[in-house]
């Protein structure tokens, strides 16, 4: 992991989250706005994916269990689409909220993975 | 990903709508989540230590299985997934409660972390408030006689 795009990661995981959440509580269905916050999310996950891929091969690896790093990687990268294509499927005010809900758990599991990465035994 | 599979099931065999529109889908979301963190977690640990802790791992899996099946039950529609998941809310609270307490009580019973262990702490108490709320959602929505809410 890098460390300023982790926390790049987070900052954007958590603003997504927040304005899709006071989206759909103000009543807006899923638009541009919050399906476009939620996929700047994914985009991120991705991104940390390629980077927790070669991070290793340059010296960068984790300190603590790479397997269980993985699995909320894994995980992270499902939560957005899984979401958007519920958005989708029946957009209403919930389903924004829902965005939202997605968006900042992937923001605890990234600040987790950040954890298991940099500070072993926590 | 249950959520993806339940998603596009908004009608039921009498016709009845998914108990989970409106705010509801919100806490199928969570349920969704916790679902997934629950089956990760317990994924990695029986995979790298099931040896440590099997009793605590084992819960672990139970659990996550549970919250799997009753995120499922949360969006069907009928009277029978409506019981399913007043029964897997059931034995979450249950289990909540009954983990949570031992594990206060007497932490050599559980020296590695569950899902329910101090109540969920480690989950933000999300394993404690959930259920509960799952099973107001449910006694506010029966089916049948106020299917089509």
């Amino acid at each position: 992991m890098i460390d300023w795009f982790t926390w790049l990661q987070l900052a954007v995981a958590v603003a997504a989250g927040l304005l899709c959440l006071a989206l759909g509580l103000a009543g807006r269905k899923p638009s541009d706005l919050s399906l476009g916050s939620v996929a700047v999310v994914e985009v991120l996950l991705v991104a940390q994916v390629v980077i927790a891929i070669v991070a290793p091969l340059v010296g960068n690896a984790p300190t603590g269990s790479a397997l269980e790093f993985w699995v909320y990687l894994v995980a992270a990268a499902l939560v957005p689409p899984a979401a958007a294509f519920w958005a989708l499927l029946e957009p209403n005010r919930w389903s924004t909220v829902v965005l939202g809900v997605a968006a900042l758990a992937v923001a605890v599991m990234v600040y987790r993975m950040y954890q298991i990465w940099t500070v072993q035994g926590i | 990903m249950e959520r993806l599979q339940s998603a596009p099931a908004p009608t039921g065999p009498a016709g009845t709508r998914t108990r989970m529109s409106g705010v509801g889908r919100v806490l199928v979301a969570v349920y969704g989540v916790l679902a997934l963190a629950a089956l990760g977690r317990s994924f990695v640990q029986i995979v790298s230590k099931f040896d440590e802790a099997p009793l605590a791992y084992a819960l672990s899996a139970l659990a996550a299985a549970v919250y799997v099946v009753a995120t499922i039950a949360l969006v069907r529609p009928g009277r029978a997934w409506y019981r399913v998941a007043w029964v897997t809310l059931t034995f979450e609270l249950t289990g909540v409660l009954v983990v949570g307490a031992l594990s206060i009580i007497d932490p050599a019973l559980f020296p590695h972390d569950t899902v329910w262990s101090w109540f969920g702490r480690g989950y933000l108490f999300i394993p404690l408030v959930l259920p509960v709320l799952g099973m107001w959602w449910l006694a506010k929505h029966r089916p049948v006689e106020a299917g089509a809410a």
